[in-house]
């Protein structure tokens, strides 16, 4: 039986029927296509007495395809193809032919519009005769989600979903939980204490039934697709039982190596080589640096397994706990499998590595400093006890001068972007200094002062107006040592003057980069990233958590700079996501996917098995599949498509050799319909 | 220009002078430059009149006390009328023209202003009011090279009765005489 089909041409206002005679159109399709027995105009098909007109047409006129002559189908498809669903059409008979985005809106001249859009028309119908009908496909869900960071992203979307009732594991590949937060000293604008509103969250997390925490450990692989991943987790050896050990803290009062560095304190105070990285840390409880430990030293050296060192056993000597020590040296490396339905990746940024820029002396001079190192200066539990000291000789600076824009807006630098934050926290820290030191005097050269944010503009100008802090309106040169000052060579831009200030200590507002792993970590997951290496969402305004990858989400600022409200607050839209995903025991997914053509006995597949299609697909979604005879041995190795992971791209049907694999709803026929129904004069 | 900022030469000094003598919160100007765009006399100025303001705010001292634009500045008060932080800019123009006189770096060639001022606040000293022949009068002598100008308008002042040739002084001379001590 012949299809009966119905085309329906949207005015969309004056957008479509400005350049398209749409009349002309409906017109030419009724006389000329093959199977079109109904045409109509509206003038906005998308609208509800639009949509009745649809579904009364269908049971009218008893059409079995339709063609929808409008906008894009990723605006429309859904909608029309809903409404046929509710007259017992199935929804894969129903076409968009896109007349608004590809037709109207680029040409001017309404003759050329007009057969184009007829042609648009023709093609689509063609396509439209050759629709069969599909079905949804069903994917189960794995009520379980993985959240990838433990920074305050990372902790809120972990408590959301968890507090939504199901299990949450949540991943953090430092020894605690906490992230950048974590270390700041204060948040802006109302200069409450970070650490005071961090913690009870993740306390929150520790004690929540539904998070399973794995710190020092790392998503090693992920598997699966959309609401069936498959992880493997890399639990790094922490050389301590995280069951047995109290965090009595003997172990590290104990340890002799205390000059390591501290990476929480950013490098301005020590730390042992068995340590907690801060005292309100979750877990509580210890990690031994393999690198600077001086058993570990001595069993790299000797080549011997560390429990066969005798160096220094004090640690393991001081634990408390018997019989067994929760101290293991000989502890290695586990993997651990999980499995999950969905993901939130909040893995956080770096703060930009202050050796970029010379001509400042970071990393060279000891009193310039970036950001987050004046936020452990200015902390209460920071290596000075908040006091602001110069690293160099403990001096309380009298002069200090704050730079904007160090990396961000500097496309020399690689870095063209705003890092958002900057402008404020510099605010904050001229604050907490000229609270710390009230005889002093801070400067800040910026080059705009952006501080959009509720109640952040009046917080800046509080700094310049109440606190005193002078803002100079232009970029640094130059920062150099003359004796025990730093000369910061600037200008200000508003009198058109050089600056020069003989400065005792330098703050540098350093850049928000990704992480150095972002593009490594984002293979593993199959999702995108940009040119700056921050994760993409799918859509910047109308899907912002949504990575490219069905079931993984963005939270924080791995997906772009972000203060901490934003940061929490896309976590919680991440959250809701999960949620809504974890809701359902079953998916339904649109059946646009690709298959491997299947034959009887003895060809089985006309896939000749090069594996072309494996190396060309974006997202894994291919799988080599032996066929086997009744004795186990293989026959033929063939492509087979994952239908979780498929997201009907084609580039597989378009690349295979030996025309073997077909994309539902998108077929060779149906191509090739629509291109042989193109009249060309 | 340069501007040098160190411990000995701090910068925040010479805008917290200002600010105290003028209770005028100069921090508060962020430098949109409105006040600049209605000036009737910016065109004439060596510096715009929000740069003026920078200059305390960053404690260019010199480079506002010598500034022609303080003395250019007609105090028209469009600037304070319009300022969205409500910066009192010709008032403190006033103040700057002040503190300029007494550190003697008001500039050289706004000498006539200058004196003008002067027989200006002179002639209300002596009368308690303007009298505009003898202010004039004086202004003239200190600046001969101005005698001739603008006496053409000077016939048609006297017919409508605009400078009178005697001076009037007003009753509470003593008071404003009084006023003068207090601030000088």
């Amino acid at each position: 039986m012949s299809k009966k089909i119905g085309v329906f041409v949207c005015h969309c206002g004056t957008n479509i029927s400005a350049t398209v005679d749409v009349e002309k159109v409906a017109e030419e399709a009724k006389k000329k296509n093959p199977g079109v027995t109904y045409t109509t105009t509206h003038k906005y098909m998308c609208s509800d007495p639009g949509q009745k007109l649809l579904r009364d047409k269908i049971k009218e006129e008893g059409l079995t395809g339709i063609v929808v002559a409008a906008c894009s189908p990723k605006m429309h498809e859904r909608t029309f193809r809903n409404a046929a669903i509710k007259t017992g059409l199935n929804p894969y008979h129903v076409e968009i032919s896109n007349i608004r985005e590809q037709c109207s809106w680029v040409h001017k001249d309404k003759a050329v519009g007009t057969t184009k859009s007829i042609d648009l028309v023709r093609m689509m119908t063609e396509k439209t005769r050759k629709d069969k009908s599909l079905k949804p496909i069903k994917v189960h869900v794995t009520k379980r989600a993985l959240v990838i960071g433990g920074g305050i992203a990372g902790i809120q979307a972990a408590l959301d979903i968890a507090d939504g009732g199901n299990e949450v594991i949540l991943v953090e590949r430092e020894a605690s939980i906490g992230g950048h937060m974590a270390q700041l000293s204060e948040t802006f604008p109302t200069l409450d204490c970070s650490q005071c509103i961090m913690t009870p969250k993740m306390v929150e997390v520790a004690q929540h039934e539904n998070i399973k925490l794995y710190t020092w450990s790392e998503i090693e692989a992920v598997g699966g697709y959309l609401g069936n991943f498959d992880i493997k987790i890399r639990k790094k050896a922490r050389s301590v039982d995280l069951d047995l050990c109290t965090g009595c803290s003997s172990c590290w009062q104990v340890c002799p190596s205390k000059k390591i560095k501290s990476e929480f304190d950013m490098g301005l105070g020590n730390r042992t080589a068995i340590y907690v990285p801060f005292p309100q840390a979750i877990p509580s409880k210890p990690v031994i640096d393999r690198e600077n430990c001086l058993l570990f030293k001595d069993a790299r050296k000797k080549n011997i397994p560390p429990n066969d060192s005798k160096v220094c056993r004090k640690c393991i000597d001081a634990c408390p706990i018997a019989p067994v020590k929760a101290i293991d040296y000989s502890q290695e490396d586990e993997i651990v499998e999980e499995k999950v339905g969905a993901i939130v990746v909040a893995t956080g940024y770096r703060e930009l590595e202050d050796g970029l820029y010379g001509e400042y002396g970071g990393g060279k001079y000891k009193d310039v400093i970036t950001g987050l190192q004046f936020e452990r200066l200015a902390s209460a539990s920071g290596p000075t006890d908040g006091m602001i000291k110069r690293p160099s000789d403990g001096k309380e600076p009298e002069i200090i001068v704050f730079i904007q824009c160090v990396g961000s807006r500097d496309p020399s630098k690689g870095c063209s972007y705003c890092s958002k934050t900057c402008c404020m926290y510099t605010a904050k820290h001229t604050m907490l200094y000229k609270h710390k030191v009230h005889h002093g005097h801070a400067y800040v050269f910026y080059i705009d002062i952006r501080c959009a944010g509720k109640s952040y503009e009046e917080f800046a100008q509080r700094a310049i107006e109440e606190e005193g802090a002078t803002y100079l309106r232009g970029r640094v040169s130059r920062v150099y040592q003359k004796g025990d000052k730093l000369v910061v060579l600037g200008a200000d831009t508003l009198t058109g003057s050089v600056v020069e200030i003989e400065a005792e200590m330098v703050v540098l507002a350093s850049a928000m980069k990704a992480q150095d792993d972002a593009g490594e970590f984002a293979r593993k997951l199959s999702i995108q990233y940009d040119k700056d290496m921050f994760f993409s969402e799918i859509h910047p305004k109308l899907k912002p958590v949504e990575s490219s990858s069905a079931g993984i989400f963005l939270a924080g600022t791995c997906q772009g700079p972000k203060d901490i409200p934003e940061a929490v607050a896309q976590a919680g839209a991440a959250a809701s996501k999960v949620l809504a995903l974890l809701s359902s025991d079953e998916l339904e997914r649109e059946p646009v996917v690709a298959r491997v053509d299947r034959q009887l006995p003895p060809v089985f597949s006309t896939c000749i098995g090069c594996f072309y299609c494996q190396k060309v697909c974006p997202y894994s979604a291919i799988e080599q599949e032996d066929i086997k005879a009744r004795d186990g041995s293989v026959i033929k190795t063939v492509a087979r498509v994952n239908e979780g992971l498929c997201q009907g791209c084609g580039l597989c049907a378009a690349t295979c050799r030996s025309k073997s694999i077909e994309l539902a709803g998108f077929n060779d026929e149906q191509i090739y319909a629509e291109i042989n129904a193109v009249e060309f004069n | 220009m340069k501007i040098k900022i160190s411990l000995n030469e701090s910068s925040s000094d010479f805008a917290k002078e200002v600010e105290e003598r003028s209770g005028i919160k100069v921090r508060e100007c962020y430098q949109c430059g409105k006040c600049t765009a209605g000036c009737p006399v910016a065109y004439e100025m060596d510096y715009m009149p929000n740069q003026i303001i920078r200059f305390v705010q960053i404690g260019a001292k010199r480079e506002a006390l010598t500034s022609r634009t303080i003395w250019l500045c007609a105090s028209c008060i469009t600037c304070t009328t319009r300022c969205p932080k409500e910066v009192k800019i010709a008032e403190l123009m006033d103040v700057l023209r002040e503190m300029s006189l007494e550190e003697g770096l008001a500039n050289p060639l706004e000498k006539n202003i200058t004196t003008f001022h002067k027989s200006f606040l002179n002639s209300i000293k002596k009368h308690g009011r303007i009298s505009e022949l003898w202010m004039l009068n004086e202004y003239k002598m200190k600046r001969p090279k101005t005698a001739l100008q603008d006496l053409v308008v000077a016939p048609q002042l006297i017919s409508k009765g605009k400078l009178s040739f005697l001076p009037h002084d007003i009753k509470g001379k003593d008071v404003i005489k009084r006023i003068f001590e207090k601030c000088e």
